[in-house]
């Protein structure tokens, strides 16, 4: 019997850890509007994944929802592998609430010592100053926190979040106080914890931040899912644009042999095939001259998230019409 | 063990939060001014002479007893005021301010969190009626010389008051906002005084339809109840007598009975329905 249990902990332990979260078919109304309608998304160990949608959307709902803050009419959610329901769930959980206010007749270091005992974690001393350091407050620990700025004070709901040695993070808008130094700060935490294999959820109107840290996004409109996948998917068009002389009509059937191509004057743009095949470009470049084209410009060009997004979210908003 | 370990986390951090948001030194100088009053008034009362002959000790006991119940009941409001501001903001505050959102994301359960501040509160609450009870208690034994007969059930009772009216607080802040579950806590409280009292003037006129009203009253919130207890617990039993059962509830500051155990065993369920109900609502709330 032991020996079995044993060998049954150990299988269990080979297996893939559960996903930091995994939400399925979430719905959630308030009278009668919509807040949520149907979201599933999961956060994978050691992925950073960007929350991203206008106003309304639903993403902080989805976020409480997982955290068990807000009751979802239906759907699922396992938290690190539990149910969302079952508070232990959240042991290993951080969270910067986007509405962050701390017991403002604590000092900043109370508030950790706080959390630490809550979230039930044997946390150093050290270690606790330390994550006030990582924010910037290690030399406001002693202060009070009413006295704070609100800066500072989603500076210390960062330190919270970090405080209980999580393995799964939610940041809601964690630079919304911040100036651009702070903004800077965020984008290097988020960075390091996924060096240290620390799932993170951001959910942000930052999309450059966005873009510079998550390795997947998820597009968030009318509490529906309106787009997801790594950047590199939802990016996936790029373009090469060219600024060409002499151009043949020979030339131009080469140039749009690689993709549809646009054309103002001596500025051509090809718009490049997904499949990322790194031979395209030098290949069409050495035909070009062969065709007697002079070439005086070539520069890549990318289709930024924002704009991905706008188009995404124009096209959902005129789908609904 | 950890729900216990949460529980005495939140209840310390409640009475931290009390001590350190002024509540505790506003009570203290609410207390210190009533202390102050009724030493003087203690120490004029001994030296009034009626129809010009000083108060026989039967009727200086008698007189102490009645001002000592006024004096509790002064001081039962301040502790019952205290007790139910805090408990508004210390739950509904904090939902409405954000405060909770970060606390209820850890690994603990909602109704845990409610158990840890309500054991906050009562600590407070209790504490402060011990201390304010007991000095007032030293004030008229210096002044009069009169001791009650049953200080520690008095005070138990006077702390279980607090108690019951902080649960309430409690219940109504996680239903409407803080300010106004502390506003209708306290208006209830008077009421059922009040009802009391009315009971009272309908059971010494031998009226039993306005008697009920006092009854039902302190079933429904027995913060009424307890509080008569307490004065009975205050007050001389011989004093009583000399009335030879004229006044018999006529009077607000005189009690007739001591408390029995059986409303005693309600007020204990009455408590935990509350909590419990506040633990429910509570739970099935979005943040």
């Amino acid at each position: 019997m032991t020996a079995e249990s044993t060998a049954l902990s150990r299988r269990l332990a080979e297996l893939p850890p559960a996903p930091a979260v995994w939400c399925s078919n979430l719905r959630k109304r308030y009278g009668r509007r919509t807040a949520v309608d149907g979201v599933s998304l999961t956060v994978e160990r050691g992925e950073v994944v960007g929350l991203l949608g206008p106003n309304g959307a639903g993403k902080t709902t989805v976020i409480k929802m997982m955290l068990g803050l807000v009751r979802p009419d239906a759907g699922e959610v396992l938290l690190l592998g539990r149910p969302g329901k079952d508070p232990r769930a959240r042991a290993r959980v951080g969270y910067l609430p986007e509405l962050f206010r701390y017991q403002p007749w604590l000092t900043a270091a109370e508030v950790l010592d706080l959390h630490v005992r809550l979230a039930g974690v044997a946390v150093p001393d050290q270690e606790r100053r330390d994550c006030l350091a990582v924010v910037g407050l290690a030399d406001r620990a002693g202060d009070r926190v009413g006295g704070f700025s609100k800066g500072m004070q989603q500076r210390l709901g960062l330190a919270v979040a970090l405080v209980g040695r999580p393995e799964f993070i939610v940041l809601d808008e964690p630079t919304s106080a911040l100036d651009p130094l702070g903004r800077a700060d965020v984008r290097d935490l988020v960075l390091s914890l996924k060096e240290r294999q620390v799932a993170v959820l951001l959910n942000s109107h930052l999309i450059g931040e966005v873009e510079r840290v998550c390795d997947r996004v998820v597009i968030l409109d009318h509490g529906r899912v309106a787009a997801s996948g790594t950047l590199a998917e939802l990016l996936g068009r790029r373009e090469v644009r060219l600024r060409l002389d002499d151009v043949s009509a020979e030339a131009q059937a080469r140039l749009t042999a690689v993709g549809p191509l646009t054309r103002s004057g001596d500025a051509f743009t090809v718009t490049l095939p997904t499949d990322q095949d790194t031979d395209t470009v030098p290949d069409l470049v050495a035909d070009l001259v062969a065709l007697g084209v002079r070439i005086h410009a070539i520069e890549p060009g990318r289709i930024s998230l924002e704009e991905r997004l706008l188009d995404i979210l124009r096209h959902e908003t005129g789908g609904d019409q | 063990m950890t729900t216990v370990r949460t529980v005495m986390t939140v209840a310390a951090l409640t009475v931290q939060e009390a001590s350190r948001r002024k509540v505790l030194r506003a009570l203290a100088v609410l207390m210190l001014a009533l202390l102050g009053l009724s030493a003087w008034g203690f120490s004029r009362l001994m030296d009034v002479e009626f129809d010009g002959s000083a108060l026989t000790s039967g009727e200086a006991r008698l007189v102490a007893s009645q001002v000592l119940n006024l004096v509790m009941f002064g001081m039962s409001l301040i502790a019952a005021l205290g007790t139910a501001f805090l408990a508004g903001p210390t739950m509904a505050g904090e939902i409405e301010s954000g405060i909770a959102l970060s606390i209820l994301a850890r690994p603990v359960r909602r109704s845990t969190v409610l158990a840890g501040k309500w054991l906050g509160l009562v600590i407070f609450g209790a504490g402060f009626v011990a201390v304010a009870g007991f000095a007032q208690f030293l004030v008229v034994w210096a002044t009069t010389d009169y001791w009650p007969p049953q200080p520690v059930t008095g005070l138990a009772l006077l702390a279980a008051q607090t108690m019951v009216l902080l649960t309430l607080g409690l219940l109504l802040a996680t239903i409407i906002s803080p300010m106004a579950s502390g506003i209708v806590a306290v208006g209830l409280f008077g009421a059922t005084w009040i009802a009391g009292v009315v009971g009272g003037v309908g059971q010494a006129f031998h009226n039993e339809s306005v008697a009920q009203v006092g009854a039902v009253s302190r079933i429904l919130l027995p913060t009424d109840g307890l509080w008569r207890g307490a004065m009975h617990s205050f007050q001389d039993p011989s004093a009583l007598l000399l009335f030879g059962g004229e006044l018999k509830g006529g009077f607000p500051f005189l009690s007739d009975a001591a408390l029995s155990p059986a409303y005693l065993a309600w007020t204990v369920l009455w408590a935990a329905l509350v909590l419990g109900l506040a633990a429910v609502t509570l739970q099935r709330r979005d943040l």
